[in-house]
């Protein structure tokens, strides 16, 4: 284990500073009411660490709501290729929570296996993500359930922790530790006896929250085991999507918000000047979703409701050695217009206690 | 917590028994006492239906499928439901015989995420007595005022009269006449707006709906945009924007969509209430309405099912469109 610094609350900004002086350093700020977004710090943002979940995930650093992917220019005969790269800046993102650290692992067995996404792997290389442990979950959240441990964040470069007075930080890997060292002004070295007690207590206080969470119960064994390649067709046909699709609006919120959906549009637009090829966040709860020459697979919103699920359950899982593409962070939960969400579907199929 | 009164229980299975219909449009209890989804009972499953202070969707919308299947529903409307119903039935949307409206009465919806902002976290339940939420969170109880925890559409609510109905829940707490609630004018937060100057204004919108995340809740869930595909759906339509060409676009496409339907929002707030980034969109549309009032006369859409719209009819003493230039910057 590497060594444990710590910064005083009342410090954070001189922090922020001393990050963005090398760095863009990204991190939750206050966004209209009592809302918040991972936004570029500047001397004028309002931190609010103490937000759990921001309403756009912290995937939007590594897969953009929308970028650019290359322009043609025609001219006569010829079409010209012009690369619109923006070329990625080194970044920091911090104050990311477990549930979206854990999401980095699964968008990159997306868009990291064969063929590799250059966009997606360049930002990768270029963020240090510095994760926050939780204090304070939510009645929604149930990281628990997908084997995330939100007192002790996986899946980032640098651990923190925030107690009433204290920034505890932790580097638990090589582009943490190169982080650090910027940092030797500012961080000062932890002590190892108090210290460690502090994360400790913090530690064992948010687990034994953890515990006591109204959905901390909740079991996929519905979904889990070798077996659900063969199970598929019994999801798939089951007679709870007849129910559970029904209040769905097909509004997209629950996949905007979440930090594993990662389907996307490409599509080519007409500037008048030329072509420019874009990429876009999509939701499989759109009605033109993976629109075809002949038309649209799904043509019902029960199909496009099912296949949110689906997918987040059982394909992603199916493909990807039984991890599922969903981590708990209760976005979904939160921000569904009709209150429709993963864990009603989840329990639909009998997901109460073991 | 009794979450669903029992006569409009036992009226729901009385419709059901003799026949006037056969299932139900109510709410289903949901984790935790606040996330509650729209859903269709019938007799077998109408002991889940529920309908409590936090009931808040407006339900209307899900009538125009119900009502053009077979048999007869029975839908629970709140009083502002019923103006989206009937503007609904203006727009020959929803096959009228085929509802068996049921109007229950409302004491107002509570907005969970408004607890969440005065530092209510961990929502377990709640229990509602008069003016005060006693709510039973993960960190132990917490009170707040009912009225600092109302959605936006209740603090502002048009009043508690049905407009349309086949029967109330409650005929004794039906008014006469439908008063605003709540003392404010649902119009004061657009004075607030008419006051700044153009450049505060176009600051405070730029401010707000920069924040648009583009996930179509306000769209989706608004009773007047009820096209079967949406122009901003269609790939063939050339203004599918998936994605914005430039930062203003997202705030063209709602003041696009309030213009869309100017005359027939009913100010329901549903829109304001399922946004996801907390922007007032009501302001826009209520600016509409004010305006409507002010250029063609006192209006309400949803009413009736009778009057003309000012936006859709002719009369000789009609705004001449130089209004826009007399009006104009302040
Ligand atoms: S599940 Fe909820 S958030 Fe998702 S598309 Fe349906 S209504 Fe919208
Ligand atoms: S499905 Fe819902 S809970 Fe799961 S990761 Fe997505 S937003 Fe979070
Ligand atoms: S889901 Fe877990 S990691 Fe995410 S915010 Fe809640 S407690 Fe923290
Ligand atoms: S609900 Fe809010 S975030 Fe979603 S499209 Fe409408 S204004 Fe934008």
């Amino acid at each position: 284990m590497s060594k444990m610094y710590k910064i005083s609350k009342e410090r954070l900004d001189e922090l922020y500073a001393a990050v963005s002086a090398v760095k863009s350093l990204y991190l939750p700020v206050r966004s209209g009411e009592n809302q918040s977004e991972f936004k570029k710090w500047s001397d004028q943002s309002d931190v609010c660490l103490d937000s759990l979940n921001t309403v756009k995930s912290a995937k939007e650093l590594f897969f953009p709501q929308s970028e650019n992917l290359i322009s043609f220019k025609v001219s006569g005969k010829d079409i010209e290729l012009v690369e619109d790269r923006d070329p990625s800046e080194p970044f920091v993102l911090f104050g990311v929570r477990a549930c979206d650290a854990k999401s980095f692992s699964i968008l990159d067995s997306v868009f990291l296996s064969d063929p590799v996404d250059t966009f997606y792997k360049s930002r990768r290389e270029n963020g240090t993500v510095v994760t926050l442990a939780c204090r304070a979950p939510e009645e929604t959240c149930f990281c628990g359930t997908f084997g995330i441990d939100a007192s002790d964040p996986a899946g980032g470069d640098v651990k923190t922790w925030l107690t009433d007075t204290e920034l505890y930080w932790e580097a638990v890997s090589e582009k943490g530790e190169e982080l650090t060292k910027l940092l030797t002004g500012i961080l000062s070295e932890a002590d190892a006896d108090a210290d460690t007690k502090a994360v400790d207590d913090l530690k064992k206080n948010t687990k034994e929250i953890l515990a006591r969470l109204p959905l901390a119960d909740l079991k996929l064994d519905y979904f889990s085991g070798d077996r659900l390649n063969e199970k598929l067709n019994d999801v798939f046909y089951a007679p709870q999507w007849q129910e559970l699709y029904k209040s769905c609006l097909g509004c997209g919120t629950c996949t905007f918000v979440c930090p594993t959906c990662q389907c996307y549009d490409i599509r080519d637009f007409d500037t008048g000047h030329g072509i420019k090829r874009f990429r876009c966040w999509d939701s499989c709860m759109y009605s033109d979703f993976t629109k075809m020459a002949h038309g649209n697979p799904r043509t019902s919103q029960l199909e496009r409701f099912r296949q949110r699920f689906m997918h987040k359950l059982v394909y992603y899982p199916a493909n990807n050695g039984g991890e599922y593409s969903c981590v708990g962070c209760g976005r979904c939960l939160a921000k569904c217009p009709v209150s429709m969400n993963i864990v009603k579907v989840i329990k639909a199929f009998g997901g109460e206690k073991a | 917590m009794q979450r669903i009164n029992d006569d409009v229980l036992n009226k729901c299975r009385d419709l059901i028994e003799n026949g006037t219909c056969d299932r139900v449009l109510a709410w289903e209890e949901g984790e935790f006492c606040y996330d509650v989804t729209p859903a269709v009972f019938t007799g077998d499953t109408l002991g889940k239906m529920i309908y409590d202070d936090f009931c808040a969707a407006n339900q209307s919308k899900y009538l125009i499928d119900e009502s053009h299947k077979e048999g007869r529903i029975a839908a629970l409307l709140k009083p502002c439901d019923t103006y989206s119903f009937n503007q609904l039935l203006k727009e020959n949307r929803i096959k009228r015989e085929n509802v068996y409206v049921l109007g229950v009465p409302c004491d107002g919806k509570i907005d969970a995420e408004k607890a969440r902002g005065l530092g209510i976290k961990g929502i377990l339940g709640a229990e509602i007595d008069g003016d005060t939420v006693a709510f039973e969170t993960i960190y132990g109880k917490k009170t707040c005022s009912k009225k600092d925890v109302l959605h936006e559409k209740c603090l502002s609510c048009k009043g508690k009269k049905h407009m349309i109905f086949d029967e109330l829940t409650d005929p004794e707490k039906e008014p006469e006449t439908a008063v605003p609630e709540n003392g404010t004018s649902r119009f004061d937060g657009v004075s607030k707006l008419e006051n700044m100057t153009a450049e505060e204004r176009f600051r405070f919108w730029r401010g707000e709906l920069s924040r648009c995340i583009r996930c179509n809740a306000c769209r989706n869930v608004c009773p007047a945009c009820s096209c079967r595909q949406c122009v901003f759906d269609n790939p063939a339509s050339g203004v599918s924007s998936k994605a914005n060409t430039n930062d203003f676009e997202e705030n063209l496409y709602h003041i696009i969509r309030a213009f869309h339907v100017a005359g027939r929002c009913t100010d329901c707030g549903e829109c304001t209430r399922v946004c996801p980034e907390n922007i007032p969109l009501h302001l826009l549309n209520r600016k509409f309405i004010k305006d409507i009032n002010e250029l063609y006369g006192e209006y309400q859409a949803g009413y009736d099912t009778a009057l003309d719209a000012p936006l859709t009819s002719y009369t000789k003493q009609d705004a001449e469109p130089g209004i826009v230039h007399e009006r104009g910057v302040r």
